[in-house]
């Protein structure tokens, strides 16, 4: 049963929320449609932030998700610059900057934003790295103290790290867990991370926890660590993981707990639908719900959620994917690697840096890591989607 | 139906290979390689959804 949509309103524009604009064009939606984003920048991507935009090779402009002339071919109206702080969905209507603006269906995709440390939102030289304007101002501290303390060695901290050195800044990477990286690709190739990184010079703390900043008159000092040592520094970024932007829904109805709640098919309640990082939703062969944080998410979850505002109703069951550039080193890998209790090298060896890897649980695999392997990993992949039982899979 | 890819935007990501295996391959580092410039129309679909999920943007379709 599909009641007429005639307009749309996505909420969010980052990659998700702009590919579930372009996939309602393409997949046929012709009322309106509206893009709302908190703010000012045209819709770019995330990914570059750390990597390329940090190092200075590319400019800003590169980012940009969508080239200025097609938001008007594919009308989509833009609201850029302000967000929506909230949505009435009885009425159905998003608040932005004073407007009500109505929707028959209501996409959201308002992503996530960084945690940070207690007290370090009021310290100046404390970063955080989510947005072009945090990128733009965390590396000129960076370039400016010459000396970076990184706290948080997963993803965002590692490759912060990897750029830094590249750019001759000394970093110091500090993490209460063993090893970088470790929650996501466990312990055996966590170790391989943090070669690579000690290596190109980076000092690394793990195992140990940070107990505070210090500061001297509103500035940052050094990171105060578990044992005592303080690192001292005027330029810390803080890379512990993010939030999903929700506040703007309290009060809604919608079930908000670790971001919009979904059921099979990217659907929160009537005509209210959600995607990329800030969904979380009931993925059926998993049984479980979950939200996943990468690139590659947004875009397909904004493609699924798309059909759904369309009156689709098939479960999104992708197999998720990412991938890390660190150094000369490409990292990637299909599937989930987290909670795994078996590993097993399938081909390639980490002696010579470049190898396949597989993950499992139980009986079956449940993920493939690629390290320099882009093209073995791609084969490898069909061993996740398949669910393929681990007798079968691993090497004798 | 002409196809642009921005090799240095590429990330290696394999997914257009997956959307249209007859237009797209990887080379050893990952980077994309387009194997037929000139596909038929019947490919059109497939390498419209292999421009829409790449995560780096780095395919470009042009329909004119």
């Amino acid at each position: 049963m599909t009641t007429a949509v005639r307009r749309v309103v996505v909420v969010g524009a980052g990659a998700a929320g702009l590919t579930a604009a372009e996939s309602l064009r393409a997949d046929g939606f012709d009322g309106d449609l509206t893009l709302v984003g908190a703010e000012a920048h045209p819709p770019y991507d995330r990914p570059p932030l750390s990597k390329q935009l940090l190092a200075g090779t590319w400019e800003p402009a590169r980012l940009e998700l969508l080239a200025g002339h097609r938001y008007d071919e594919l009308r989509i109206t833009r609201r850029l610059g302000a967000p929506a702080t909230a949505a009435d969905l009885a009425r159905r209507t998003v608040r932005v900057n004073g407007d009500e603006l109505p929707y028959d269906a209501l996409l959201i995709a308002t992503g996530v934003r960084p945690r940070t440390l207690p007290g370090a939102a009021r310290l100046r030289g404390v970063h955080v790295l989510r947005t072009i304007d945090d990128a733009a101002a965390f590396q000129a501290a960076a370039l400016a103290a010459g000396r970076v303390v990184v706290v948080g060695a997963g993803f965002l901290g590692a490759e912060v790290a990897a750029t830094l050195r590249g750019l001759g800044v000394a970093v110091t990477l500090v993490d209460p867990r063993p090893g970088p990286l470790v929650r996501q690709l466990g312990p055996a190739v966590s170790g391989l991370v943090a070669d690579l990184h000690a290596e190109h010079g980076v000092d690394l703390r793990t195992g140990i926890t940070v107990e505070g900043l210090t500061s001297d008159d509103g500035r940052v000092t050094g990171v105060r660590l578990g044992d005592g040592t303080v690192l001292a520094t005027s330029c810390v970024l803080v890379a512990v993981g993010c939030l999903p932007v929700t506040d703007w829904l309290a009060g809604s109805g919608l079930d908000l707990a670790d971001g919009v709640s979904c059921d099979a098919s990217c659907r929160a309640a009537p005509g209210v639908f959600a995607a990329g990082d800030v969904a979380r939703w009931f993925h059926p062969e998993l049984g479980e719900s979950i939200r996943v944080e990468h690139r590659t998410n947004a875009t397909e979850q904004a493609m699924a959620a798309a059909r759904g505002v369309l009156g689709g109703d098939e479960p999104y069951r992708p197999v998720p994917y990412f991938w890390s550039d660190q150094y000369d080193t490409k990292i990637q890998a299909y599937g989930r690697l987290a909670g795994a209790d078996r590993f097993a090298v399938a081909s390639g060896s980490p002696e010579e840096r470049r190898f396949v890897a597989l993950y499992g649980r139980g009986e079956r695999v449940t993920g493939v890591l690629g390290w320099r392997s882009p093209r073995e990993l791609l084969r490898a992949r069909a061993l996740v989607a398949e669910a393929v039982p681990w007798r079968d899979a691993a090497p004798a | 139906m002409r196809i642009v890819v921005e090799i240095d935007q590429c990330v290696g990501g394999g997914q257009c290979v997956m959307a249209a295996p007859d237009v797209f391959d990887q080379d050893d580092d990952g980077l994309v390689v387009v194997l037929d410039g000139d596909p038929a129309p019947g490919l059109a679909d497939d390498i419209r959804l292999a421009a829409r999920l790449c995560p780096a943007r780095a395919i470009v379709v042009d329909d004119t």
